[in-house]
């Protein structure tokens, strides 16, 4: 397979097993190109791309501009603080004035879930997901995944545990898609109140003891606990959280193995993980970011292909 | 229209012994000089190329690589076929080097455009030569012209120049064939072993 089955990015829940797997193998000659002295390709010297950010994003927002850079396309940003959303305009007016500047591609996040899907119906342009509220965050599993094949050799086979905000978090759930589509074990483990009642539907075991969970799994992805989407209070309180689910040296260290620790960023330190597992060899979260833009690089590359063939 | 063989297995040796002949008269030791297979069929040559100077010349260790150039090429969202990408693998700068490029056929010269856009991204070099196979003349789109070339071919732009090597398809051969055959179809016969 050569081509993607999808004409957008909305979420990992449309993508086939090949699909992945032919981001994957893009990526690999991406990665391969970003380790160059000159670490630009000129494949879309004749793509416009918008990054609308209706959220706040350092990393994803960075690691999109700097991997649609990389493939030389024309990038325009756009950032909801600073725009017109403020005066009352809808998301469709918005992306359609922004469309008639003849933009070929969109990268969106948005506090919505389900922004993207909608967007894709209404106008005429590739839709890439960077984010849509707690739905999925498709680019973050993939180079999830990714690191894990590029760390393990393989995903199929591997005992994933996700840790932490379950509830509001979209790269749990992408990540969830991502795993199981590839073959991996799933096991995710929190706060009961932040755990959906539904999580076992999708295949996934639910754990609530963290060192058991911990000495079962192969990688343990360490998510943020999401105040900002949070209306009402989960646990009793942040030292509590730390005391129960966040991971420290001495833990890691107790265990049989040695396990790879995954973060996507941004960290609190010494919340959900303290700064010298965060800082140790076992921790691959530098390596997610610079995966992050071979990825990206991948996805918007084989988008672009399809785009008026 | 059925398949033709332009070149058997002795005149592909022959000519492969003339071209490292040749690259030998003008870089001597190969000090400064690097060969760079294009991907995916000229790095079949490439190692050839490099097999028989070490053998017959005694030349080891030369500087060699493969340079993939889909994301250079400009028919990207043209072409009716996706293109796929194939490994780069070059492990050193070419700044100041004399590169030679290594295909097996010269068409149009688009790839060996391509090629010389994408070889920018490992450094500046001293001067690149083009070594190829076949030379399909009166094709060219580019005012492009291989340095050292092992045989020159009239084609029509319907009819594909198709190498085959000992090492993919099971016999060093040069075939013409019609454009849409698949390369399975030409590939002979093995006679059965049992």
């Amino acid at each position: 397979m050569s081509e993607l089955s999808v004409n957008h990015l909305l979420g990992i829940k449309y993508l086939k097993k090949e699909d992945i797997n032919l981001i994957f193998k893009t990526a690999d000659h991406f990665k391969e190109v970003i380790n160059r002295p000159i670490k630009k390709v000129p494949s879309l010297r004749d793509i416009t791309i918008a990054n609308l950010f209706f959220e706040n994003s350092t990393r994803t927002r960075l690691s999109f501009e700097l991997a649609e850079k990389r493939l030389s396309a024309d990038v325009i940003n756009f950032s909801a603080a600073s725009s017109s959303v403020k005066k009352g305009e809808t998301l469709i007016d918005t992306v359609n004035n922004i469309l008639a500047m003849k933009v070929d591609m969109v990268v969106m996040r948005h506090p919505n879930p389900g922004a993207g899907i909608f967007l894709s119906k209404h106008v005429d342009a590739s839709i890439i997901n960077a984010g849509d509220g707690i739905h999925e965050h498709p680019t973050q599993a993939l180079l999830d995944s990714y690191s894990i094949r590029e760390k393990l050799g393989e995903v199929k086979g591997k005992k994933v545990l996700i840790v932490g905000d379950i509830k509001h978090s979209r790269v749990a759930l992408s990540n969830i898609f991502a795993l199981k589509l590839q073959g991996a074990e799933v096991k995710v483990c929190g706060p009961k109140t932040l755990i959906p009642k539904y999580i076992e539907s999708l295949g996934v075991s639910v754990e609530t003891n963290l060192i058991k969970a911990l000495e079962w799994c192969d990688v343990a992805n360490m998510l943020r606990v999401q105040n900002e989407r949070m209306e009402i209070s989960y646990f009793p309180t942040t030292r509590e959280y730390t005391q129960q689910f966040g991971l420290n040296k001495q833990i890691l260290d107790s265990l049989d193995k040695e396990i790879v620790v995954m973060h996507p960023g941004p960290i609190n330190r010494g919340v959900e993980i303290t700064s010298d597992v965060a800082d140790s060899k076992q921790a691959i979260i530098l390596d997610q970011v610079q995966n992050g833009v071979a990825v990206r690089m991948a996805v918007i590359y084989l988008l672009a292909s399809k785009i008026n063939r | 229209m059925s398949q033709k063989m332009l070149l058997n297995s002795k005149e592909i040796n022959i000519i492969l012994r003339r071209l490292a002949c040749q690259l030998v008269e003008n870089h001597p030791n190969f000090e400064n000089t690097v060969i760079i297979g294009i991907q995916p069929r000229g790095v079949f040559l490439a190692n050839r190329i490099l097999q028989l100077l070490e053998e017959e010349y005694g030349i080891k260790n030369i500087e060699s690589g493969q340079l993939d150039i889909t994301f250079y090429r400009d028919d990207f969202r043209r072409s009716i076929k996706p293109l796929e990408a194939n490994k780069t693998k070059i492990d050193f700068i070419v700044e100041d080097k004399q590169v030679i490029f290594i295909d097996d056929v010269l068409y149009t010269g688009r790839s060996i455009r391509s090629a010389l856009t994408a070889i920018q991204s490992f450094g500046r070099p001293k001067e690149i030569e083009l070594l190829t196979l076949i030379d399909r003349r009166f094709s060219r789109h580019l005012p492009i012209q291989p340095d050292y070339n092992g045989r020159q071919v009239d084609a029509i732009n319907d009819e594909q120049v198709k190498v085959h090597w000992q090492e993919i398809h099971g016999e060093d051969a040069v075939y013409l064939l019609p454009f849409e055959k698949t390369e399975q179809e030409v590939i002979p016969q093995k006679k059965d072993t049992k």
